[in-house]
């Protein structure tokens, strides 16, 4: 775990869980992700990463779909 | 003494039974919660009012009102739209917050989805900062249980300080509980919270200095917002509440409060806000929430693989879109024939009040004009009903929000994404909720794009001249196929327009976006069958006013004026017919059109119905109706289409339906477009643009066709 690079969520493979580290996205997206459970430090499991394509993941128990653009944007452990 | 008097004028209230108005205390009841957390199912276990489930956000962006009256009080209940939270992100929750904040509702009730709870008690924290009088319905308690989560209520109760109560609302569990805990909540009134969301010592250092600072200097926004709510607001630099400060001393304290909270944490101070409320949540769950099992995805997951795979999505969802068609028209047909039959014998019992051979106007005005006219539109009922069914099973089995995943690649290449495809998803039904539902695009260059292509979506009341043509000119294998075909054309230019809007008018970035994911849940025939009825009952209502109004003016203007008896001698009953319609106001307005139709392939008598069809498309059907029909009683479908056959060609039938797939949308359409962007403009815009590019398609295909098939 120590080791592990901060990499953006887009390079997160299906199947495997990542911590949040930062959202570099506009100030009312931020804010918008944040109530929606995507918090620093929040667990993420990536469920769906094909490419080209949102990606699906899973949040405090609930499945979302986001854009590849914001994919990058989120930054991970 | 006032309680011996209260006494005796409530005994004295009893002798004149129940139904004693006086005494019924009336307070509003704001439901808030979620997307996906079943508020409309409680909305309606609440009111008995009928209203849209769908799986996809946005659908409640109206606001919804029932009444309910409960013991003495009658309960004005609000469905606010579902949202997250309380910022001023989108439009819903605007309406949301300042719904809360201005009508001052008395009781809020925020309905938590219990399978997942902690995202969902977010919104709560927020309500509970707002410090109105709130109730939590943990709902859809029984699918929480079957998950194997366990909670302490009452401890919860007392973390959050609000009541909860239980309910599964689409099987109507809970309402009388729920009910009592509203009445009770009523009576106390506001209460002062003490064990309020806490942000840790450094962010409550600078909300104590905000607060004291707009306490003074914004003395009429912290009496309305209450001063630590506004402060709180002011940090998450809550755009909405910021203009309306205009104290410069205060924007600069806060400036400043947030760049120093930016150095401590490294993050901007509304992120710091929103974990801090999330570890408040945690904690409140951490001791009174016990998970057995962690299962919330796990069938759902298995689905998904298979449904949102990125070699099989894509199939699947085309072969579900083409087993809606076939359906419609499989199982449609021989419900249509039954319909058919009701309206030939209306048509029939009423003819025959008037004797054999006699002529009267108001006999073709009732038999040709309304039967001809509203029936011929009717008719096509079980089809539309099936194409609602089929769209409510979509919405309400979640399927819904993962063909928005499923078309996100596509939508992506053309600048839009997969959100703006539920919108046009609906406008399969009606382009009216389709636009309306472009609300939930937060981006006003896609919401435009979008809103401009709906009507390319061919909507239900396209079917029944699809339903009158396809069957007239082409064999009973191919039926199917065709109407697919229709309507993947539609999709098609759609996506063609929509990539050049963005491309030229709309230009600019595509927003990310973030959506969830609702688990699958199988629709409750109650449930499905009431969106569906509602949906149809809209059709028939169009068909009960704007299509019997069109109706008769139509039958008016193709009967009248009528032609001289002396140039009529001698014709047999075909030529009378035709010498009749060439003579009145609609076959003159039909000749004039002929020429700039022609190349279409079209004659005067389409170009009169193509007009009828500006104010619903269905009327074409009606006015085709009514143009083969005058003079005659037997006028079902069977016999208009014999006559189609006899006039024209395949080809033509195809461009018809080309014609008034792409062509102007309805007024209807129109007077929303409108409303929607703000402006004629853009209603213009796509009512002649497509028009335009509705000729300029049906021109290519019938030339060329012309040329091939000869």
């Amino acid at each position: 775990m120590k080791n592990k690079q901060v990499i953006p969520l887009s390079m997160v493979k299906a199947g495997e869980k990542v911590r949040l580290v930062s959202v570099n996205a506009g100030q009312g997206l931020n804010k918008r992700l944040a109530s929606m459970g995507l918090v620093p430090d929040v667990e993420i499991t990536v469920v769906n990463n094909a490419h080209p394509g949102p990606f699906v993941i899973i949040v405090k128990d609930s499945k979302m779909m986001l854009g590849r653009g914001m994919a990058h944007k989120i930054m991970v452990i | 003494m006032y309680s011996s008097l209260r006494l005796t004028f409530c005994s004295e209230n009893k002798n004149y039974g129940k139904n004693n108005r006086i005494m019924e205390k009336k307070i509003t009841v704001a439901l808030a919660g979620n997307p996906n957390s079943g508020k409309t199912t409680i909305f309606n276990m609440l009111t008995g009012a009928r209203q849209h489930v769908g799986n996809y956000p946005g659908v409640t962006v109206e606001k919804k009102e029932g009444l309910c009256k409960y013991k003495g009080y009658e309960i004005t209940v609000v469905d606010l739209p579902g949202t997250y939270s309380l910022s001023a992100y989108s439009i819903e929750e605007l309406v949301a917050r300042n719904f809360i904040i201005d009508e001052h509702p008395d009781v809020v009730v925020d309905i938590i989805d219990a399978s997942n709870i902690e995202r969902n008690l977010y919104l709560a924290t927020q309500l509970i900062e707002m410090n109105v009088p709130l109730v939590l319905a943990f709902n859809m308690s029984d699918i929480a249980e079957r998950r194997g989560l366990r909670f302490d209520i009452e401890q919860l109760s007392m973390l959050l300080e609000a009541p909860i109560v239980s309910t599964v609302g689409n099987k109507g569990k809970g309402k009388v509980e729920l009910l009592d805990v509203v009445v009770e909540t009523d009576q106390e009134g506001k209460i002062e919270r003490t064990h309020k969301v806490s942000y840790g010592e450094e962010i409550e250092a600078e909300l104590a200095r905000i607060e004291e600072l707009v306490a003074g200097k914004e003395r009429l926004l912290s009496e309305k917002y209450g001063s630590r709510w506004l402060a709180v607001k002011l940090l998450e630099q809550d755009s909405d509440v910021t203009v309306n400060v205009h104290s410069q001393e205060v924007l600069d304290v806060v400036a400043a409060s947030s760049k120093h909270l930016k150095t401590i944490f490294g993050e901007e101070p509304e992120i710091i806000i929103a974990d801090r409320r999330y570890g408040f949540i945690s904690g409140a769950c951490e001791e009174s929430v016990k998970s057995s099992v962690e299962l919330r995805h796990t069938s759902s997951d298995v689905v998904d693989k298979v449904i949102l795979n990125r070699v099989l999505g894509l199939p699947i969802f085309l072969l579900l879109m083409y087993l809606v068609f076939k359906l419609t028209f499989w199982v449609g047909d021989p419900l249509m024939g039954w319909t058919e039959g009701f309206f030939n014998w209306a048509a029939d019992t009423v003819a025959g009040f008037w004797p054999v051979g006699a002529e009267s106007a108001l006999k073709s005005l009732l038999v040709d004009g309304i039967i001809g006219g509203v029936g011929g539109v009717l008719v096509f009922l079980p089809n539309i009903l099936l194409l609602f069914l089929a769209i409510a099973i979509l919405e309400d089995s979640g399927y819904m929000a993962r063909a928005a995943f499923i078309m996100d690649r596509i939508m992506h290449k053309i600048g839009l994404h997969g959100k703006s495809f539920i919108p046009m998803l609906i406008g399969f039904g009606c382009s009216i909720p389709a636009i309306m539902a472009t609300r939930v695009l937060e981006n006003r260059r896609s919401r435009l794009t979008t809103i401009m292509v709906i009507p390319l979506m061919s909507c239900g009341a396209r079917l029944p001249i699809y339903a009158l043509i396809i069957p007239a000119f082409f064999a009973r294998q191919w039926h199917g196929f065709i109407l697919w075909l229709i309507y993947m054309i539609g999709i098609a230019l759609a996506i063609i327009c929509a990539k050049l809007l963005r491309a030229t008018l709309f230009k600019g970035e595509t927003t990310p976006f973030v959506m969830e994911l609702p688990p699958y849940r199988i629709p409750t025939v109650k449930g499905t069958f009431i969106h569906m009825w509602e949906r149809a009952w809209l059709y028939m209502k169009k068909a009960g006013t704007i299509i019997l109004a069109i109706s008769i003016v139509l039958w008016a203007a193709t009967s009248y004026p009528k032609p001289g008896e002396e140039s009529l001698a001698g014709l047999d009953k075909e030529q009378l017919q035709e010498a009749e319609l060439t003579h009145s106001v609609a076959g003159r307005v039909g000749k004039v059109l002929e020429p700039a139709i022609r190349p279409l392939g079209f004659d005067w008598r389409i170009g009169t119905a193509l007009i009828g069809a500006l104010g619903a498309k269905e009327v074409f059907v009606a006015q085709m109706g009514i143009v083969y029909s005058l003079g005659e009683i037997d006028e079902g479908s069977e016999a208009l289409r014999a006559k189609l056959q006899a006039e024209y060609s395949p080809l033509v039938g195809f461009c018809i339906m080309l014609f008034t797939l792409i062509s102007a949308p309805c007024i209807a359409t129109l007077a929303i477009c409108r409303r929607e962007t703000g402006s004629w403009g853009w209603a213009l815009l796509q009512f002649f643009g497509l028009t335009l590019l509705a000729y300029v398609i049906t021109l290519i295909v019938f030339q060329l066709g012309s040329l091939f098939i000869g």
